[in-house]
């Protein structure tokens, strides 16, 4: 389908780290069912090192491999190199959305930090507030 | 396997339609407006596709103007009642909440002109009554225009009766009949239908061409200027090879409209029958009044484009009202005038058939759906909080 690259695809039809975590050390949910994405992403971590992480995601194509990608951009990496990623950074390892699901991206990335941000606050491991941008509704970040 | 599954977006042309169309680039060639003889059998080409798409309506070949499609048709039908309706101070029109684009966009565009459009809901089985059409007509009303059948919840409209009404207080009836053209008896007179539109590539005719139906009363304002083709209320030479074809496809799907009809209705009442097995999932429109080829679907707990795309890997080619595939924030607009909420409206699959598919096919939709359904649903955290009990299941 050209709909999507081939990156997309393979994520989408093969998505890496599906799954729940039953002793997460780190919880993220962002977005909802009205608008038609969610993404839970568990993280397990040891030494400030990601040894796990599994995401469920209700939403479409480009949802789910942004979903797929995100996870394996941050699997066995520090916590503050996962506090890096970005949603451009999904994207372009995605080689590319569509223009109007680059809002799956966005959501990839606040899952990610949602699920960081519930480490540092069960571990009360202090952070700047800032890093963690409330998402006020699904039409901000929409292309 | 291949499974075409979308035949109410589009169908495949019938060798008899690519039949039709072939003579009107290799021999009957001309400008059906030129005086030679090369010109004049295209303009008898033109004439006899007009009376048989006259015939299949019940009407007379001069009530008929040949568009590029169901929106053109859409849109000249209701401007020109809006037209004629502005002349005598009457700006309201009525129409429903469920209606084509083509429709709504106009209707959009007329309320920024000063008329008044009123709305009917739409029951949650997909239909209007004619009960409703009658409560809401006004003494400014000028135009009331109802889809013969819904395009994604294959509802059918009780056009006959609300085209009675409109009759009866004396306001102009359009009819959206693109889902219905060759798939559903039409007879304007019969049905009190004073302007119909239709399009040729939804019974297996050639896409760019659609027809207008106009009672012959009726002065039809222009939409494109120009020459004077289609007595001079739609300029541009005639699209003759789609206009043919598009004669053809209807002539045969007529000729075989109730065969067709059985052997495609049976085909769909497997096919929800076995859908419907699907835990926490639900039919879109209603049991009975419902077009042959329609089967449509909520499944709770997931989102529509994912589904889509996963069916296209297995062959499967069907659609979805889903915000993803609409290209909006919404999805779409018939299931949530339905009732159906925003959560379950994404996750809604059609699967639209036509006499060309068969029971294997079906077989095949019932063995390769149900497993993608309960693989997205297993991914899904919406499905999680269903199942866990955290949140309450709608379906």
């Amino acid at each position: 389908m050209a709909l999507y690259s081939e990156k997309v695809m393979d994520h989408f039809l093969h998505p890496r780290n599906v799954g729940e975590i039953a002793d997460a050390d780190g919880v993220g949910e962002v977005g909802n069912a009205v608008c038609g994405d969610i993404m839970k992403i568990y993280l397990k971590i040891d030494n400030d090192v990601i040894t796990d992480v599994k995401f469920n995601t209700f939403g479409c194509g480009s949802a789910i491999a942004s979903s797929s990608m995100a996870t394996e951009m941050i699997k066995g990496k520090p916590v503050s190199q996962a506090m890096e990623l970005t949603n451009k950074a999904v994207v372009t390892a995605l080689d590319g959305l569509p223009a109007h699901k680059l809002h799956c991206s966005v959501l990839a990335e606040e899952a990610v930090k949602a699920a960081l941000k519930d480490y540092y606050d069960k571990n009360h491991i202090a952070y700047d507030p800032k890093q963690f941008p409330d998402c006020p509704s699904c039409a901000h970040c929409a292309g | 396997m291949q499974v075409y599954a979308d035949n109410a977006a589009t169908t495949k042309m019938s060798r008899t339609a690519i039949a039709a169309m072939l003579p009107c680039m290799e021999t009957t060639y001309g400008n059906p407006s030129s005086l030679h003889t090369v010109g004049q059998r295209a303009a008898e080409a033109l004439l006899a596709a007009r009376e048989t798409v006259a015939d299949c309506l019940g009407c007379e070949a001069r009530e008929i103007t040949f568009t590029s499609g169901g929106s053109e048709a859409d849109n000249q039908a209701i401007l020109t009642a809006a037209h004629l309706g502005e002349a005598k101070g009457k700006k309201h029109i009525i129409s429903t909440a469920f209606e084509h684009h083509a429709v709504l966009h106009t209707l959009k565009k007329l309320e920024k002109q000063g008329f008044t459009v009123t709305l009917l809901d739409v029951h949650e089985n997909g239909m209007v009554t004619p009960e409703q059409v009658a409560a809401a007509i006004r003494e400014d009303t000028c135009l009331v225009t109802v889809m013969y059948a819904n395009n994604e919840i294959g509802s059918i409209m009780p056009i006959a009766e609300i085209g009675a009404v409109c009759r009866a207080k004396g306001v102009l009836f359009h009819t959206d009949a693109v889902q219905a053209a060759g798939h559903l008896h039409i007879n304007v007179q019969e049905q009190n239908i004073d302007m119909l539109s239709l399009s040729g590539h939804k019974f297996h005719g050639p896409k760019g061409v659609g027809a207008l139906y106009a009672r012959k009363q009726i002065p039809l304002s222009t939409l494109i200027e120009g020459g004077a083709q289609e007595r001079g209320k739609r300029a541009g030479t005639e699209n003759l090879p789609a206009i043919v074809s598009m004669a053809a496809a209807l002539r045969e799907a007529c000729d075989h409209m109730e065969e067709n009809a059985a052997k495609v209705s049976a085909l769909r009442d497997k096919l929800i029958a076995g859908l419907s097995q699907i835990p926490h999932s639900a039919v879109n429109g209603d049991g009975k009044h419902r077009l042959p080829g329609n089967v449509s679907f909520c499944f709770e707990g997931i989102e529509g484009e994912s589904l889509l795309l996963l069916l296209d890997e297995k062959g499967i080619c069907a659609s979805s009202g889903s915000a993803c595939t609409s290209g909006s924030l919404d999805p779409s607009h018939v299931l949530l005038a339905i009732g159906r909420p925003h959560e379950v409206a994404h996750g809604s699959l059609r699967l639209s058939l036509s006499e060309e598919n068969t029971e294997a096919e079906i077989d095949y939709l019932l063995r390769e759906i149900p497993p993608v359904v309960a693989y997205l649903r297993e991914m899904s955290p919406v499905w999680k909080d269903l199942v866990s009990g955290k949140k309450s299941f709608l379906l």
